[in-house]
C-alpha cells in the first residue's frame, strides 16, 4: 500500500486542526508524520478494535507536543472516529495539547514533558519478558528531548537488560524551542551516541517510509540490543514555506496559508 | 524497618507473580533472598532514579505492581516530576518506598536527610502516603499499599528501631489511624512514621506527670482520617501531632489545614517536628534529634506547658 495519500491527508489535518485550535508545534507534528505512518499502517502489530489487547506492540510518543499528528494517525488508522480530530483542544474534548494515557484508544502513556517516554517504554518491555509476552514497544523522541538526562539513564539500563524489543526512533529534525539542537547541546554525532551506549543504531531517511519501515520491522534486530533508528527528518516537512523554518515551532498558520498548504498537499 | 521490608516483600513476591521491584542500586545484599528466588522480578536500575520511576510507571501501565526501593531523597524529590506525571497523573499502582527518611541517616548529612518529602508529596493528587511506625507496620502498610488502587508513597526508617507492636497489626488500613493508648480526654498524640516509639515514651512521662494520654499511629498522611480527627478534636484539650518532617507541610501541616476547616473544635494543636532549617551538624539519629528538641522529655515539657496554657 503506498502511503502517499495517508501522509498528504495526515499533513493537510494537522495545518487545518493548528490553525483551528490555535494550537502550537504544527512544524513538530509535520516532521513525524512518516514515522508514525510507517509505525502504524506497516510495523505494529495492532488492532483499533482491540486497542488494549496485552499482546499489542506499543508506541509512545515522548514528544508529546506532536500530539495532534499522533491523534491523526490513530483516526486514520481506525482507533476512534476522524470527526473527533475537529474537537481538538475544544472545551470537553479528550483531545488536549499533549496527549494523556488512553484519552483516546491508542494512546499508551501520558507525555509532553519531555524525557519519560523511553523509561516508560522499557518498563513495558521489561513487563513483556515477565510475562513471556512478546510484544515490541517503540519510543519516538525528539533531537531536542535528547538534552534530558532521563533519556540517557534510559539509554544506559536498556543494554544492560538485554531488552532487544525495545526501539527509539529520534525525530532528528535538527531544530528544538529556540535554535538548532547540535548547537544548544553538543548532540552531534548523535547517532554514535546511541551506539557507544550500546544500542543498535541506524540512520535512516526519516521521510522515507519504506525505509523507516525495514528499520522498525527488525526489531529485534538480531544482535541482542535494543534498536536505536536516527531518523532524520525535516521540519515542517511537506509544506514549503513551513520546511526547516523553525519559527513553525510555536506559529499557527493563517486561513490563506492553510489554503496554500493545502493546494500544496492536496493538488 | 529496612528488614521487615525486605523480608515482606520475599513473601508476597511468592504470592503476587505480578510484584516486581526495582532499587536505585542499594539494599544490596538486603534483597539477596529475594533476588535469588526471583531473579526475573528484579532490576537494580543504577543511580538513575528519574528513570527507574518511569519505568516503574511503564511497568504498571503494562499490568505489573512496581515496588520501587531506594534512599529517601532520591526516592522522591530527586524524581519528583516522574512521580507527578508518570505515577500520579496517569493513576498507577506504583508503590514507592523511602528507606532512611526523616533524620534516619542522620550521620549522612542534609544530602541524605528527608524532612520535606511529605510536604511535597502531599500535594500530589492521586498519592496515597503512609508512614509506618515499627517494622511490623512496614509489612502491614506494604500488604495494603500492595493492594492499593493507586500510587503510595511509603515512608521508611531504618534498621533496629524499637519495636511498638508485638505482632503484625491485623487491623491496618490505608487512611485509619489507630490509638495504642487510650487516656481520659486531656492530650491526645499523633504520631506518623518512625517517631511512634518516642510518641510511646513522651506518653508514658506524661501519665507519670499526671495527665492521661492517648497514643495514635497516625500512619497516614494523606488521605487524613477524618473521623479519628473529629473525635481527637472533640473529645480532648490538645492535639498533638508529631513527625521527623519539617514542621511544615507535612503531618502537622495537614492537620493545621484540615483544622482550618473545622466551624467548631475544642481542642488545641500543637504540632512537633523539625524547624525550618537543614541540619549539617555531625551525629548520629538520637544527637540530632535531640539537638532539635525531639527527645522523649523536651516534647513531653511543651506538651505539659500548652496543656497547663489551655487549661487556666
Amino acid at each position: 500500500m503506498d502511503l502517499k495519500n495517508v501522509t498528504r491527508r495526515m499533513r493537510a489535518k494537522l495545518v487545518e486542526m493548528s490553525h483551528q485550535a490555535k494550537a502550537p508545534h504544527l512544524g513538530s507534528s509535520l516532521s513525524c508524520v512518516d514515522i508514525l505512518a510507517a509505525a502504524y499502517w506497516r510495523v505494529l502489530n495492532l488492532d483499533p478494535k482491540d486497542p488494549d489487547n496485552p499482546d499489542r506492540d506499543r508506541f509512545i510518543l515522548s514528544k508529546g507536543h506532536a500530539a495532534p499528528a499522533l491523534y491523526v494517525a490513530l483516526a486514520f488508522r481506525g482507533f476512534f472516529d476522524e470527526a473527533m480530530l475537529n474537537q481538538y483542544t475544544e472545551q470537553g474534548s479528550p483531545l488536549t495539547e499533549h496527549p494523556c494515557l488512553r484519552c483516546v484508544p491508542g494512546v499508551e502513556a501520558t507525555t509532553g514533558s519531555l524525557g519519560h517516554g523511553l523509561g516508560m517504554g522499557l518498563g513495558m518491555a521489561v513487563a513483556g519478558r515477565v510475562q513471556k509476552r512478546d510484544f515490541r514497544v517503540y519510543v519516538c523522541l525528539s533531537d531536542g528531548e535528547c538534552n534530558e538526562g532521563s533519556v540517557w539513564e534510559a539509554a544506559m539500563l536498556a543494554p544492560a537488560q538485554g531488552l532487544d524489543r525495545l526501539a527509539v526512533v529520534v525525530d532528528f529534525n535538527q531544530w528544538q524551542a529556540t535554535g538548532r539542537s547540535r548547537e544548544i547541546m553538543s548532540l552531534d554525532p548523535l547517532a554514535e551516541k546511541w551506539s557507544s551506549f550500546g544500542w543498535s543504531a541506524k540512520e535512516v531517511n526519516g521521510h522515507d517510509v519504506d525505509e523507516l519501515t525495514e528499520a522498525l520491522e527488525r526489531v529485534p534486530d538480531g544482535s541482542g540490543k535494543p534498536v536505536a533508528v536516527i531518523a532524520h527528518t525535516v521540519k515542517g516537512k511537506g509544506i514549503s514555506f513551513m520546511e526547516d523554518d523553525n519559527n513553525w515551532h510555536y506559529r499557527i498558520p493563517t486561513q490563506d496559508e492553510v489554503r496554500r498548504a493545502k493546494e500544496e498537499l492536496l493538488p | 524497618m529496612r528488614n521487615a521490608f525486605a523480608s515482606e516483600i520475599l513473601g508476597l513476591a511468592e504470592k503476587n507473580d505480578r510484584l516486581f521491584l526495582l532499587s536505585g542500586d542499594i539494599g544490596n545484599r538486603l534483597f539477596n533472598p529475594y533476588k535469588e528466588r526471583f531473579p526475573d522480578r528484579f532490576i537494580n536500575c543504577g543511580v538513575a532514579e528519574a528513570n527507574m520511576m518511569s519505568v516503574a510507571a511503564g511497568m504498571a501501565l503494562a499490568g505489573m505492581r512496581p515496588v520501587v526501593y531506594t534512599i529517601a531523597p532520591f526516592a522522591t524529590t530527586r524524581c519528583l516530576e516522574q512521580i507527578k506525571i508518570d505515577v500520579c497523573y496517569q493513576e498507577l499502582p506504583v508503590v514507592i518506598v523511602g528507606v532512611g527518611a526523616g533524620l534516619s541517616y542522620a550521620s549522612l548529612g542534609p544530602t541524605h536527610h528527608t524532612l520535606e518529602d511529605l510536604a511535597i508529596l502531599r500535594t500530589l493528587p492521586h498519592m496515597t502516603i503512609v508512614c509506618p511506625g515499627d517494622s511490623w507496620e512496614v509489612r502491614a502498610s506494604l500488604r495494603a499499599a500492595l493492594s492499593w488502587e493507586g500510587p503510595v508513597y511509603l515512608r521508611l526508617g531504618k534498621k533496629g528501631e524499637p519495636e511498638v507492636h508485638a505482632d503484625i497489626p491485623h487491623k491496618f488500613a490505608i487512611g485509619k489511624g489507630f490509638p495504642l493508648r487510650k487516656g481520659q480526654g486531656d492530650v491526645c498524640l499523633l504520631s506518623a512514621g518512625n517517631t511512634l516509639p518516642l510518641a510511646m515514651e513522651v506518653g508514658d512521662i506524661l501519665e507519670r506527670k499526671g495527665a492521661s494520654p492517648t497514643v495514635v499511629s497516625f500512619h497516614t498522611v494523606k488521605p487524613l482520617d477524618d473521623s479519628l480527627l473529629e473525635n481527637a478534636f472533640a473529645s480532648h484539650s490538645l492535639v498533638v501531632t508529631l513527625e521527623e518532617h519539617s514542621r511544615i507541610g507535612g503531618l502537622g501541616g495537614a492537620v493545621a489545614e484540615w483544622l482550618a476547616d473545622q466551624s467548631d473544635t475544642k481542642a488545641r494543636l500543637l504540632r512537633l517536628g523539625i524547624e525550618d532549617l537543614f541540619c549539617p551538624w555531625a551525629g548520629n539519629q538520637e544527637i540530632l534529634r535531640s539537638r532539635l528538641g525531639l527527645t522523649a522529655e523536651t516534647m513531653a515539657e511543651s506538651i505539659l506547658s500548652q496543656f497547663s496554657r489551655g487549661k487556666h
